[in-house]
């Protein structure tokens, strides 16, 4: 319906008490054991310690040398050093994007490290009793208690700790099933021909200057293998976090679901405080064939920095699924809280006939917090399908920016696409931004987008505290209540995090 | 003998958005008893409701409020609510997304909290408001959806009605609960509120209608006009105003 390059930007103020700070409580898990540090510590970001685990870091500054070195220090294959080589040689002739919204200094890449791993991983550990105790307290306050975690919830955890996997748990289980789920590294050794296959094949590393960067100098991540038919009997899930100070952190995720394979993979993240600002670049590809469904979901909750901004992650992200076989499925299902700046556009190549893409998205900004986000669905098989739900909150003098693109194809005959961007703001300082960008050629295609741009009003909070709820209670209530649609989406071990990030319970609203 | 009273106010000025709505308003309520609010448009009656309930905007420049004997506008919205005062709004908002029978049962617990009780569980809450939805000749299935999202306007006062019932306030406060409601809701919502009457509880009931006051007859009536109590009387003084109008008190003052 709508011709090619729609654009819509809808910028508009809340009215409620801008000194109140109200969203930064929402941010972490709450802890149990002394409420009258919780009321203090909630105040602050929560997962804001470091763990001093000694770290074997590189010197800032990136070389070739540096690239062979970090290679060096994995073992790795001859082909996958060529590979980031080709890559850095190429990265060299970029030059950083041009943020259109965004407002930041700009990156020294000299002054970055890129190379830290905690010592423990030395003799790597065979098991949980194995692993550095220092460790497994972090995730405990992390609110991730590993075992339990995955022992009650029969989750997988391929925990990612300082960019090198230091556990993982459940592997036997999915061992028997054929399943591959293990770090990128340990993948790079043990599987070579499977990531010579696909490494790259989704997001080139020409794709963009963080692509190329991360494939250059990416020190660890997940790799994950489905079998023919296979579903995987367990959710799998990593949890990243950033610890050593100035180390940029550049995961690399591949995920491959073969023909009639269902998988559903789990990523969360959050990071200690600090006070230069980090970067983040992570490269994430998925590869579905025909008739295979990947479903992959993050909770991100990294450091956003202090009231004034000062010390957040900078996140720029690459994310896109292929959907390269007959009705195959990849659905996107994203909580981002955290971040001083996010700039991510989880995308869906739609190839095989049938296909279908999803994204459901969650995007929490506050104070400085810049968001950039939104996602690109590329239909080019026949009668593929694209949903896509994008839910933006911003607070304090934060801004977000939802940018999503339709492109259908010449080829994709009786395409479909549902686009819903809600925008909810919370005070009068901060701003929503909806870019829907579409570009339709072929005739049978159906286009839909709605936006719309709602605040809290004083009006909704003097209702609920008039039957008796705190100011703090009625908003987590009303902002939980605009993200049902896409919290629903997520799996059940996960939505319980969101809540959590969300400080509210949900409990009995759903349904 | 003001100890005995539930409300006492006292002279009260308040103003909103620089505009004085409420000009020396004085009006005490002793316990299980109703009184009537009526007043043309725009007098300061939801105005009066607001100030009670505690609404930000609705500054008291002048004079006092008392309840059960504590200095009102020292406590919060929600301070006010946990110790019994509940106002059925004129205008009920939509919430989105908030499912109705989540946002009552948190607001039953924060209540119950409030006053060292232990929250009631999903299942008897449940049981406890379906109850009160036949009460009221609700259907249940209001329960689940969004909170008056959608509700039509006669659904959103039954919905308020609902909540009253469920927090067992000690003041209630309904702002024009009747405007908007056909004559079988009328009824069953008068007798829900007849029903609540008791030796304990008071009520505060804006209306525009005398048809109202058929239903829950009230102990006093009053006539507030630009701001304050102009005439106050039985519930004869209700049937005046229905035949006269209001000009003839406005000579008489
Ligand atoms: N938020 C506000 N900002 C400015 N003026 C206001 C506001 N709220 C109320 N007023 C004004 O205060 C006066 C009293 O309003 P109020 O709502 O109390 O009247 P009312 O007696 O309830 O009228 P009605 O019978 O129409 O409901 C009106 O003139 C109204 O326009
Ligand atoms: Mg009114």
């Amino acid at each position: 319906m709508a011709g090619p390059h729609c654009l819509v930007s809808i910028y508009s103020c809340g009215i409620m008490r801008p000194e109140k700070n109200l969203l930064i409580k929402e941010v972490g898990v709450a802890k149990r054991h002394d409420p009258s540090i919780d009321s203090f510590v909630s105040k602050r970001y929560e997962h804001g310690f470091v763990t001093d685990i000694e770290s074997e870091q590189f010197a800032a500054g990136l070389s070739e040398d540096v690239v062979r070195a970090i290679s060096a220090k994995k073992n790795e294959p001859e082909f996958l050093l060529e590979w980031r080589l080709e890559a850095y040689r190429h990265w060299l002739t970029l030059t950083p994007p041009d943020w259109a919204h965004l407002k930041m200094s700009p990156i020294d890449f000299q002054a970055i490290s890129y190379f830290a791993a905690p010592k423990s991983n030395a003799n790597a550990p065979k098991s949980l009793d194995e692993v550095d105790p220092k460790l497994l307290e972090t995730y405990e306050k992390l609110g991730v208690p590993l075992h339990e975690r995955a022992r009650l919830a029969g989750v997988a955890v391929d925990a990612v700790f300082d960019s090198v996997s230091v556990a993982t748990t459940f592997k036997d289980k999915l061992e028997e099933v054929g399943v591959i789920f293990c770090p990128f590294s340990e993948a790079a050794q043990k599987h070579p021909e499977l990531i010579k296959q696909y490494l790259g094949k989704v997001v080139p590393y020409r794709d963009n200057f963080f692509a190329a960067l991360n494939s250059a100098v990416f020190s660890d991540g997940s790799f994950v293998y489905i079998p023919k038919g296979v579903r995987s009997p367990l959710e799998l899930s990593t949890y990243f976090r950033i610890n050593a100070a100035n180390t940029g952190q550049f995961e690399r995720t591949l995920i491959v679901a073969e023909e009639g394979s269902y998988v559903s993979y789990l990523e969360g993240c959050t990071a200690p405080m600090r006070d230069e600002n980090q970067l983040h670049a992570a490269v994430v590809e998925l590869i579905a064939k025909t008739d295979a469904e990947i479903k992959y979901s993050t909770v991100q909750n990294w450091y956003p920095g202090d009231e004034e901004g000062r010390g957040g992650i900078y996140n720029f992200v690459t994310k896109r699924g292929s959907c390269e076989g007959d009705r195959s499925k990849i659905s996107w299902t994203q909580i981002e809280t955290g971040s001083a700046i996010t700039w991510k556009y989880p995308s869906c190549i739609l190839r095989g006939d049938d296909s279908v893409g999803e994204f459901y998205s969650v995007a929490l900004t506050n104070n400085h917090q810049q968001a950039d986000t939104g996602t690109k669905m590329i239909h080019i098989g026949k009668r593929t399908k694209s949903v896509i739900i994008s839910k933006g909150i911003s607070a304090g003098q934060a801004q977000n920016a939802y940018r999503g693109l339709v492109r259908i194809a010449p080829t994709a005959v009786k395409a479909r696409n549902y686009s819903q961007c809600d925008s909810l703001l919370i005070g009068d300082r901060c701003g929503a931004h909806t870019f829907p960008y579409m570009e339709v050629s072929e005739s049978t295609a159906q286009v839909e987008h709605e936006a719309t741009t709602s605040k809290i009003g004083e009006d909704q909070l003097f209702y609920c505290q008039s039957r008796g709820l705190s100011e703090e209670d009625a908003v987590s209530m009303i902002v939980n209540g605009f993200c049902k649609e896409v919290f629903k989406k997520l799996p059940m071990e996960f939505a319980l995090e969101a809540q959590n990030l969300l400080a509210v319970s949900l409990e009995g609203s759903v349904g | 003998m003001s100890s005995d009273l539930l409300l006492d106010i006292k002279n009260v000025c308040a103003s909103v958005e620089e505009k004085q709505v409420l000009k020396g308003l004085s009006l005490q309520i002793k316990p299980g008893e109703v009184h009537a609010i009526m007043g043309p448009n725009g007098a300061g009656k939801s105005s009066l409701s607001n100030v009670l309930a505690g609404r930000d905007a609705f500054k008291v420049t002048d004079g006092e409020i008392a309840y059960c004997g504590e200095d009102l506008l020292e406590l919060s919205p929600e301070e006010r609510a946990h110790k019994g005062i509940f106002m059925a709004f004129q205008y009920p908002v939509e919430i989105p997304g908030v499912n109705n029978l989540y946002f009552m049962r948190s607001a039953f617990n924060a209540k119950r909290e409030a006053n060292g009780e232990e929250p009631m569980e999903a299942y008897p809450f449940m049981m406890k408001v379906q109850q009160l939805c036949g009460e009221l000749e609700m259907n249940p299935d209001f329960l689940k959806r969004a909170l008056n999202d959608g509700f039509s306007g006669g659904e959103k006062k039954r919905n308020e009605m609902l909540q009253m019932m469920l927090l067992e306030p000690k003041l209630a406060i309904l702002d024009e609960t009747d405007s908007g409601l056909d004559i079988d809701a009328l009824r069953v919502i008068s007798n829900a509120v007849n029903s609540l009457r008791n030796t304990e509880r008071s009520f505060l009931v804006v209306t525009h209608y005398q048809r109202l006051l058929d239903y829950i007859k009230p102990d006093f009536v009053h006539v507030l006009a630009n701001g304050k109590i102009v005439k106050s009387g039985d519930a004869s003084l209700a049937l005046e105003l229905e035949e006269k109008g209001y000009a003839w008190i406005n000579e008489e003052v």
